[in-house]
C-alpha cells in the first residue's frame, strides 16, 4: 500500500520514486513476491508419485508373488538374476549382511513400491502398472521369507509388512568436535 | 607429467639427472625461437566462445556412474563447471527451461508451481562452497591419482533463491519437519530433507560459476544443501513436498546410510560432510626432484570453517602448519600451501584438517575403530603420498590397509 502511495507521488519522475526508495518508503521486503501460479489438484496428481512408510501414496491395485514372477522373468531377470541374486545389477534377494539387499537391510516395505514404481526397470522406467509393481514388491518380498507366496500385497497389507532390518536403524549421531564417530 | 604419460620404467637417479640436465640444456634454445616465432605473424582474433589452450587437456574421470574431478590439474578453490564432478542414478536429462516448472506442495497453505523465470525473479543470493558425494574414497593401488582418491568433490559459486524464501511464499506450514526433494531424471531422484536446513541455508540454484547450470549439475535448477553429501542436492529439480515425517526413500535407506559398530546398527540420515584435506601436488604420477618444492592441496569440511591444516613429510611423526589461502569461506574448499625442501631419500607427505567444532581428520583406524569394519560412507580418512628415493610419488596405500 505504501507502495502504490509512493508510486503515484512519483509519476512526475523518475528520479522522486528513486529518493523514496533509498528512504525507505518502499518495504525492503514484501511479505510475498506474488510469483508462481496456483498448482491444480490434477497436476499436484501427476508428480506426486511418492509412497511413505506408512502406505500413504499407495494406489488401488495387488499382487502376489505369482502374479510378480512372469514380470520380474520379462523386465527385471536379465539384470538382476532369474531369483533376484544380482547380475550387472545388484542382488534384492538375500538376507546375509555382507551385501545390503532387501532381506538383509530394507526398513520398510513400501520404499520397494515407490522404488520400482519410479525407476524400475532400468532401461524404460515409470512404464510398469500398479498391480505388475504389486506384483513384483510380493515376488521380492516372499523370495527373501519376509511373506508367504500366497499373500496379497495392497494398499493396506504392504506397510504392515515388517522388515527384518526395521529396528537396525539409528539416527545419525556425529556432532563434530573432537569425538570421531 | 600429465596423466597420460605416467612414468613406465623406472630410471636411476643417476640416469634421472642426467636426462634433466640434457633437456635443461636444450630448452632455452627452443623456448627462445618460440619466443619470437608467436610474434611474427598475427594471433586468432577474438572468438565468441574461449577453449583452453591445446597444451592444456585436464580431464574428469567417467565411470559407469560418475566422473571425478582432477584435482591434481587444479589450482585455486574454484572448479571450472566443465570439471565439476558428476554422480546420478538415472543419465543426464535434457531439459528445455521453457517447459521447466517446479511445484511445491503438502503442508503449505499455496501449492504453487514456479517457472524457472519465476525463481529468477526472486531476490538472488551466491555463495561459494563445495559438493562432495559420500562415496569419495578409493583405497585402489599405490598408482592413484589425486582425481582417483577423491575427486567426487568441486566446488562453485552457486546463484540462486534461498529455499526459505520459496517456502515463506507458498506459506509452509509450522507443523511440516521434512520435505521432500524430487528430481525429473529417470531415476526421479528423491531424498527427505529436514527442514530445518530449508530455514537455515539450503538454495534453489540456477547458475554455477555466473552460468546457468551445467547439464550434469542440474540445468535448469537443482537444490543446493551446503556441506551435505551431495545425492542429498537433488538435480533437476521438479518437485519439493512438505511434510511431517521423513519418506524413507530408497537413497536414504538402502543406500546413503551405513552399518555402524558391533551390533548391526545402521546409520540414517548421515548429511554432514565431515572435515577433510588431500595432498594435490606432489601426488602420482609425479616425480620429484630434490629441491624447494610446495605441497598444496585442498581442505574442506561441512560443518562450517577450516581452522587448520597440519602438513607432516614423515608420515606423520611430526606436523607443521601449513599457510591458508584468504579468504577461507565456511563449508567451502580451503587451498592450503606448505614448503618443502625435499633432500632425496625416501618420506611420506600428509594432511590433516582441523575444522571449527574442533574435528580433526581421523585416521583410517580411528574411523574403522569408530565405525567397525563395514562402514561405507563419509570416509574422510587422513591420506598419504609416499616419496621413493628416485623421487617417485605414490599413492600411501598402506595407510588405508585392513
Ligand atoms: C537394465 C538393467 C536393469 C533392469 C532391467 C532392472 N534393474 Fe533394477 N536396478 C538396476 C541398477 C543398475 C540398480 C542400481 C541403481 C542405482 O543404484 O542407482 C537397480 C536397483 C534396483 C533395486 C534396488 C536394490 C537395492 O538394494 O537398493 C531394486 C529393488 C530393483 N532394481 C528392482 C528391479 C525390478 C523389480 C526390475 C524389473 C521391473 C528391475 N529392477 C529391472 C538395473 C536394472
Amino acid at each position: 500500500m505504501n507502495a502504490t502511495r509512493t508510486a503515484a507521488a512519483g509519476l512526475t519522475t523518475g528520479w522522486l520514486i528513486a529518493v523514496a526508495a533509498q528512504a525507505g518508503a518502499q518495504p525492503a521486503k514484501p511479505e510475498r513476491f506474488g510469483l508462481g501460479r496456483p498448482a491444480t489438484e490434477a497436476e499436484i496428481a501427476v508428480l506426486d508419485i511418492d509412497v511413505g512408510p506408512d502406505g500413504a501414496g499407495l494406489p488401488i491395485g495387488q499382487g502376489r508373488a505369482g502374479d510378480g514372477a512372469p514380470v520380474w522373468a520379462q523386465a527385471c531377470a536379465v539384470c538382476h538374476g532369474a531369483a533376484g541374486e544380482g547380475g550387472t545389477a545388484g542382488p534384492v534377494v538375500g538376507r546375509g549382511q555382507d551385501r545390503p539387499t532387501v532381506g538383509s537391510y530394507w526398513p520398510y516395505a513400501t520404499t520397494l513400491w515407490d522404488y520400482i514404481n519410479r525407476a524400475m526397470p532400468r532401461n524404460r522406467p515409470g512404464t510398469l502398472t500398479a498391480h505388475e509393481v504389486y506384483g513384483l514388491v510380493a515376488w521380492i518380498l516372499a523370495a527373501n521369507e519376509i511373506i508367504g507366496e500366497a499373500d496379497v500385497m495392497d494398499a493396506e497389507t504392504l506397510p504392515a509388512v515388517l522388515m527384518p532390518a526395521r529396528d537396525q536403524f539409528v539416527p545419525d549421531d556425529r556432532r563434530g568436535g573432537p569425538e570421531v564417530r | 607429467m600429465s596423466k597420460n604419460s605416467p612414468p613406465t620404467s623406472r630410471l636411476s637417479r643417476r640416469e634421472l639427472i642426467a636426462g634433466t640436465l640434457g633437456a635443461v640444456a636444450a630448452a632455452p634454445l627452443a623456448a627462445q625461437q618460440q619466443a619470437v616465432e608467436t610474434t611474427r605473424r598475427p594471433g586468432r582474433g577474438p572468438n565468441e566462445l574461449d577453449q583452453r589452450s591445446p597444451f592444456v587437456t585436464p580431464r574428469r574421470d567417467p565411470s559407469p556412474t560418475s566422473s571425478r574431478t582432477p584435482l591434481q590439474d587444479l589450482q585455486g578453490t574454484i572448479t571450472p563447471a566443465d570439471l565439476h564432478f558428476e554422480r546420478h542414478h538415472g543419465g543426464v536429462p535434457e531439459i528445455d527451461p521453457d517447459r521447466y516448472e517446479l511445484l511445491v506442495h503438502g503442508m503449505v497453505d499455496r501449492p504453487t508451481v514456479f517457472t524457472l523465470a519465476d525463481l529468477k525473479r526472486f531476490p538472488a543470493v551466491s555463495r561459494i562452497c563445495f559438493l562432495e558425494c559420500s562415496g569419495n574414497l578409493r583405497r585402489g593401488s599405490a598408482e592413484t591419482l589425486p582425481q582417483m582418491v577423491c575427486g567426487l568433490t568441486s566446488q562453485t559459486e552457486w546463484t540462486g533463491v534461498m529455499l526459505s524464501t520459496v517456502l515463506n511464499e507458498v506459506g509452509a506450514h509450522r507443523g511440516a519437519t521434512w520435505f521432500l526433494a524430487e528430481g525429473q531424471d529417470a531415476a526421479v531422484m528423491t531424498r527427505s530433507v529436514p527442514i530445518d536446513k530449508a530455514y537455515d541455508d539450503a538454495m534453489i540454484v540456477y547458475a554455477q560459476n555466473g552460468d546457468a547450470l551445467m547439464p550434469g549439475n542440474g540445468y535448469p535448477a537443482r537444490l543446493l544443501l551446503p556441506g551435505w553429501e551431495g545425492n542429498a542436492s537433488v538435480k533437476w529439480l521438479r518437485r519439493i513436498e512438505l511434510s511431517d515425517r521423513s519418506f524413507m526413500t530408497r537413497e536414504e535407506t538402502s543406500r546413503y546410510s551405513e552399518p555402524v559398530g558391533e551390533e548391526g546398527q545402521i546409520r540414517q540420515f548421515s548429511f554432514v560432510m565431515d572435515a577433510r584435506s588431500i595432498i594435490t601436488e606432489p601426488a602420482y604420477p609425479t616425480t620429484l626432484e630434490p629441491g624447494w618444492h610446495e605441497i598444496r592441496g585442498l581442505a574442506w569440511s561441512g560443518r562450517g570453517l577450516i581452522t587448520r591444516v597440519e602438513v607432516s613429510v614423515d608420515g606423520g611423526a611430526n606436523w607443521d602448519g601449513a599457510e591458508l589461502q584468504a579468504p577461507v569461506l565456511p563449508k567451502a574448499h580451503a587451498r592450503f600451501r606448505h614448503p618443502w625442501h625435499w633432500e632425496g631419500g625416501t618420506a611420506e607427505i600428509m594432511s590433516r584438517a582441523t575444522d571449527e567444532t574442533g574435528y580433526v581428520q581421523p585416521s583410517w583406524e580411528a574411523l574403522r575403530t569408530a565405525r567397525g569394519p563395514r562402514t561405507r560412507y563419509h570416509q574422510n580418512p587422513v591420506t598419504s603420498w609416499t616419496v621413493g628415493d628416485d623421487g617417485r610419488v605414490l599413492f600411501g596405500v598402506e595407510r588405508l590397509r585392513s
